[in-house]
């Protein structure tokens, strides 16, 4: 039985990825703000065959409340087969552009919050001696567009951070997984118009879920992403500065 | 943003969508707009659709409330679909009451619809499985409904097209099974004589009947086909695996790719497959209840234009002679597809006071729209349910008329009291219009 953390336990992908470890029969400990919400997906975890779930409310900003959250979570679990953090926000960039405070929240959820709990995390998993920490990045974080590129820069801080601890705990048998998704059908891009390149949030998670089983790296959701993220790290700038996507 | 296609992808409609994600979480619902809830948009006509009005996309609305291994009864909600719920309930032996010929419908919509399947005969519809639901209203109010409480909407709200509230959560009464497997036996019929005779010697023993029927052969081949019976297996250690093969249809197919050789190739093949008058094989639930779920997007084949599916219903008094008279009219037009279905209702009332089955023998199958020719069909097999005091499936529909609906639904001004004043369909405005 896999002992698994969900963090941002109610968002879209997250929420998918929990079901499938909910019908493995793993036991779970939930993460997430909303107590309404993280106390319908508990009940929907328990029904589809958890071992058992536990969850806890923590506005995941305050960092000063992590460490005693990972303590929670080790108490409740045992020990952490699976982590996956999964929380973050997807601002409108126009908004951003005019407004300095709605950047820095941006980059204190999606970069600062998952970098704090990365470093707790860290040093439970390299004592214990194994285990995968998956962290959603995106595949926005790989090249900074002028549509989305607070979004983009606060992904691509934290894809930093985690290449280096991926580096630093490989040797202690803790694989440190950055997940990259490229659309998908979520509340985080219910404002944005679906086209074919979007894949449903079931489909990211069986994507996430096989990463994490096969100790991948990197995972890029769906795996198309990769080859388009080939493409757009590879335009040369004086092309790329033209783009208006 | 906007959106709205049926499984029929006709008509073509405009719909603003407004995603419902959690229970507790209120709606705010304007006076000037109409709503309609939306599952999976896998009804046929424009019952799903809300032409410049907004649809309540409920695909967010997909977590198990409570469970109980062993009572059977599930709560969950409304936007849940068929699948999901098997992929949890089978293992712990348990199936749905009742299911359609898909299992990607939300449970709303299963409720909405009424939906009825190859047991007809021996559960009835979905409504008569469910215990209860909460069914939220414009005004903001949110009504517990159940045989008990609310009976009025509750009676209403199955086969209520989605017109009389948002239902937010159900509970179902699940049924035992042992193991995922079906016993079944297909027997093949030279005639329409022959379908009513093997129909009429299976209802006893068999849980779920259903007949695939050739409908672009005439002469000696008029009326055959092939007639499927099934129980679930009751052995206890027989492991039965569904296929692990995923097909889809990734494009639009192009007009001509359906036409009437196509089309009768397929039916004499799919008649001839089985050499044998009879064959039993033990079979996986999927293939049994889903065969065309294999292959994901299959209203893809019927091109951009889409595609009609026409489902009635012929009472016993109308006798045999009333569907060869419009099985001869389908054959005739050449217009008929390779998904042609027979099957005898049984009489279990359901509490739908809208509901759709009754007694008599249900037809249903799929035209490819070519324009004006497959709608004057259209019209005249409406026509001819009417002529025959049959009824027609709202859920398939996009053709009948205002007249003829009411009909075939005498209780709808009845049903139009418990309308909710800021909801509205396509559909409805078209038949009560």
């Amino acid at each position: 039985m896999q002992h698994v953390l969900i963090i941002g336990a109610t968002s879209g992908m997250a929420m998918e990825v929990a079901k499938l470890y909910a019908e493995r029969k793993c036991r779970l400990f939930l993460v997430a703000r909303n107590s309404e919400k993280l106390a319908a997906v508990e009940s929907d975890l328990k029904a589809r065959g958890a071992e058992s779930v536990a969850a806890q409310v923590v506005n995941l900003d305050e960092t000063d409340k992590h460490p005693a959250l990972v303590a929670a979570a080790r108490d409740f679990l045992g020990q952490l087969d699976v982590v996956l953090i999964a929380h973050g926000v997807f601002p409108e960039q126009a908004k951003c552009e005019s407004d300095y405070r709605l950047t820095e929240s941006v980059l204190r959820t999606n970069l600062l919050s998952p970098i704090s709990l990365c470093t707790h995390l860290a040093n439970v998993m390299q004592a214990q001696g194994g285990g995968t920490l998956a962290v959603i990045s995106s595949v926005a974080g790989d090249r900074g567009r002028q549509s989305n590129y607070v979004y983009g820069s606060s992904k691509a801080g934290l894809s930093a951070f985690l290449s280096g601890l991926r580096a630093r705990l490989a040797p202690r048998g803790v694989n440190v997984i950055t997940i990259k998704p490229g659309f998908v059908d979520t509340a985080m891009t219910a404002a944005i118009k679906k086209g074919p390149l979007f894949a449903s949030a079931a489909n990211a998670a069986a994507g996430i879920v096989r990463a994490i089983d096969a100790r991948r790296s990197i995972a890029y959701v769906p795996w198309f992403w990769w080859g388009i993220m080939l493409i757009i790290k590879h335009i040369p700038e004086v092309i790329f500065k033209r783009l208006k996507f | 943003m906007s959106y709205g296609e049926s499984w029929g992808r006709y008509p073509k409609t405009n719909s603003t969508l407004h995603p419902v994600q959690w229970l507790h979480e209120p709606i705010k619902f304007e006076s000037d707009k109409r709503y309609l809830p939306y599952g999976q948009g896998r009804s046929y006509g424009d019952c799903c659709l809300n032409d410049a009005g907004v649809l309540l996309t409920t695909n967010g609305l997909s977590r198990i409330i409570s469970f109980d291994r062993q009572t059977g009864v599930l709560r969950c909600e409304a936007g849940l679909t068929i699948d999901e719920v098997l992929r949890v309930i089978v293992p712990a032996g348990w199936f749905v009451p009742v299911t359609p010929g898909t299992r990607f419908v939300s449970i709303g919509g299963a409720i909405a619809n009424d939906v009825h399947g190859k047991n007809h005969h021996t559960s009835g519809t979905f409504g008569r499985h469910v215990l209860a639901f909460e069914l939220l209203r414009s005004s903001g109010e949110r009504l517990l409904c159940s045989p008990q409480q609310n009976t009025e909407l509750f009676r209403a709200s199955i086969a209520g097209l989605g017109l009389t509230g948002l239902i937010t959560w159900a509970e179902i009464q699940l049924k035992p099974i042992k193991n995922a497997g079906i016993e079944m036996e297909s027997v093949r019929f030279s005639d329409l004589e022959e379908f009513f005779q093997i129909s009429g010697g299976s209802e006893k023993d068999f849980e779920y009947t259903v007949a695939w029927l050739d409908c672009v052969s005439s002469g000696s081949a008029f009326g055959r086909g092939i007639f499927m019976r099934g129980n679930h297996s009751a052995a206890d250690a027989k492991q039965c695996r569904a296929s692990r093969l995923k097909l889809a249809v990734p494009v639009d197919a192009p007009g001509f790719a359906l036409n009437r050789w196509t089309v009768q190739a397929f039916n004499s093949c799919y008649y001839n497959k089985q050499r044998q008058k009879s064959v039993r094989s033990l079979v996986h639930y999927e293939p049994f209840f889903y065969p065309l779920d294999a292959v994901l997007d299959w209203n893809r084949i019927y091109g951009r234009r889409g595609f009609f599916q026409f489902q009635c219903v012929l009472p016993p008094t109308a006798g045999k002679t009333a569907l060869s008279d419009m099985l001869r009219e389908i054959v005739a037009s050449g217009n008929g597809s390779f998904l042609a279905v027979l099957k005898e209702f049984g009489d279990l009332p359901s509490p739908g006071m809208m509901s759709f089955p009754r007694p008599g023998v249900t037809l249903c199958l799929d035209f490819a729209n070519h324009g004006e020719k497959t709608a004057c069909m259209m019209k005249r097999l409406d026509a001819m349910t009417r002529e025959f005091g049959g009824a027609m499936y709202p859920a398939k529909d996009a053709w009948m008329t205002a007249d003829n609906f009411r009909r075939y639904f005498p209780c709808w001004q009845e049903f139009s009291k418990f309308i909710d004043p800021a909801f509205s369909s396509s559909f409805w405005r078209r038949v009560s219009a």
